[in-house]
């Protein structure tokens, strides 16, 4: 979990990333002079209210949106030949299991995709569901499960093939307070276990300070980050925690940045 | 129980209607034959059995019919030119090779259409162009045009049947390729998965339900197609061949024997079309 930057370990690299979606009302700014460097092992969450571009960052990185000034680099390489070299699993809001695969099969398919063969298959969907304690649960279907644990399958979904930098995107914001409490210490947990690079989107500052090693505060203003707040929290860290006071002063400091980033708009008001 | 109830009152109705508007349509008819024969102050009873006894009524009775279906299917050799299920037999035949032509080229025009951008622009509108031509239009040039050139027999029946069916197909699989949803979409890229892994793991099954209910749709017009195409040969046999024979000789009895018989026809092909529907669903874990 080092947050010591060191020009070989850098995941994720921004500089002056902007990104413009042209509309039929005007250019919309999504992001703009986002500077950012990602290191080997850190869990980094974005954290922003709606529309702030924390993710249309994560489908940057992921070359689902092309930038349109500035590079981003992952791991030295374009995101287009990162996503080519298969450098990430991806997260989305909602679980995207295919309703007709089975949740084995669900989590067998980027193995299919990529070519593996169907023991190494087999050997990869049991250990990831193993992962995300879905084990016994390969044979039913999406709609058996319950919200949270199909969310569980799609992140063992991403985590099957084994790439080094996991990109989530709200995984848990459909979910109740006491499932995403749950499925945030697992996430932890999982985490420590695998050593992956990890990229956070939410818009919850608990959910946020518990988990990071750092918080990027973005501004629903252009796509711009506000505050990058590294967290001194330590590694283990159990659900009580939230409470101390170390925790909450980084979650002030979240609210502060993110109050700051608002006040624009209520001027305008 | 409770599932047959319902429908044989139903059932039950259709027949005592029928045989109501068998009497009322019947009766002119019947008046003018009992003048000239000098019958006068028929009890109503009798009256009524005339009327479902006539030998080319307006409107047949219910058990002519069957009695006819009976005679020119179970009571006849099968051989024979006058069995419908002879004629029967023809008509499925060209139903069935249109039927599968019309999916596979529906299937076919879909699949460019929702990969290729020039595709999707300039093929839609000649499709839906080709089902504005009145199919009776179509079909004489098709089946005597393909006759000059020594093509006869079910062939050109069945690119009648395809002419039609391959239209619906289209419609719903166009629609069924284009409903996986952004990020199922998205999560194939993620995995730069090629055109054909996204076709055959997402866009193919995700198309299931629509085809199945396009091809209901087509298996039925089909049908339809293939008695349309019949009218055009007469010597070539098939139910609309019965149905044109009848409606020139005025024998209403056949007519609407071959009639139910299509009828028939048309509903076990549909039911079959749903029983693959079932058994594709099972195994693909639709929820019962």
């Amino acid at each position: 979990m080092s947050v010591q930057t060191t020009p070989g370990d850098a995941v994720v690299a921004a500089n002056n990333l902007g990104l413009t979606f042209p509309t039929n009302d005007g250019d919309v700014v999504a992001l703009s002079d986002v500077n950012l460097t990602i290191n080997k092992g850190e869990f980094v969450s974005f954290i922003g209210p709606s529309g702030c571009g924390k993710t249309t960052f994560l489908r940057t990185i992921a070359d689902l949106e092309q930038p349109t000034s500035g590079t981003l680099t992952i791991n030295g390489q374009s995101p287009e030949a990162a996503r080519r070299a298969r450098a990430y699993g991806y997260v989305f809001q909602a679980p995207a299991l295919y309703p007709w695969r089975t949740i084995a099969k669900n989590i067998a398919l980027p193995l299919e995709i990529m070519g593996h063969g169907s023991a190494e298959q087999a050997e990869r969907v049991a250990r990831t569901m193993d992962l995300v304690n879905l084990a016994g649960f390969e044979q039913k279907y999406p709609w058996q499960l319950s919200g949270g644990m199909q969310q569980r399958a799609s992140i063992a979904r991403a985590l099957a093939f084994d790439a080094d930098l996991l990109l989530m995107d709200e995984p848990f914001g459909a979910l109740d307070e006491i499932v995403r409490d749950h499925l945030n210490s697992e996430l932890l947990k999982l985490w420590a276990r695998t050593q992956k690079t990890i990229c956070f989107v939410t818009h919850s500052i608990p959910e946020a300070v518990y988990l990071s090693t750092r918080i990027v505060v973005m501004s629903p203003r252009l796509g711009r980050v506000i505050d990058i707040i590294e967290s001194d929290l330590p590694a283990e860290r159990p659900l009580d925690m939230r409470e101390t006071p170390e925790f909450l002063a980084i979650a002030a400091r979240v609210r502060e940045g993110l109050r700051a980033g608002h006040s624009y708009d209520e001027d305008h008001v | 129980m409770t599932r047959a109830l319902p429908i044989l009152t139903v059932l039950l109705a259709i027949v005592v209607i029928w045989y109501a508007a068998a009497i009322g349509m019947n009766t002119p008819w019947q008046n003018t034959l009992n003048t000239r024969a000098g019958l006068t102050d028929l009890p109503f009873t009798d009256f009524a059995l005339q009327t479902w006894a006539q030998d080319r009524p307006l409107l047949p009775a219910p058990h002519q019919v069957i009695g006819e279906i009976w005679n020119a299917t179970v009571a006849l050799e099968l051989t024979s030119k006058r069995s419908l299920a002879y004629h029967g037999w023809i008509t499925l035949s060209s139903t069935l090779l249109g039927f599968v032509l019309g999916t596979a080229l529906g299937v076919a025009l879909a699949v460019i259409i929702v990969h290729n951008e020039a595709a999707n622009r300039s093929l839609m509108p000649w499709i839906i162009a080709s089902q504005t031509i009145p199919i009776l239009a179509i079909a004489p040039m098709v089946v005597v045009g393909l006759g000059s050139i020594g093509i006869t027999g079910t062939v050109p029946r069945a690119l009648i049947s395809m002419y039609l069916s391959f239209f619906p197909v289209v419609v719903g699989m166009v629609k069924g390729l284009r409903s996986p949803e952004a990020i199922q979409l998205d999560l194939m890229r993620t995995y730069d998965a090629s055109p054909w892994q996204t076709f055959w793991k997402l866009r193919w099954p995700a198309a299931m339900p629509m085809l199945f209910a396009s091809m209901k749709v087509g298996i039925a017009i089909s049908l339809v197609g293939a008695v349309v195409s019949e009218l055009s040969n007469a010597a070539g046999g098939g139910l609309g061949v019965r149905l044109l024979t009848g409606s020139y000789n005025g024998q209403t009895i056949q007519i609407w024997a071959a009639l139910f018989i299509a009828a028939a026809l048309a509903a076990v092909l549909v039911m079959l079309v749903g029983a693959a529907e079932r058994l594709v669903n099972a195994r693909m874990g639709v929820r019962a």
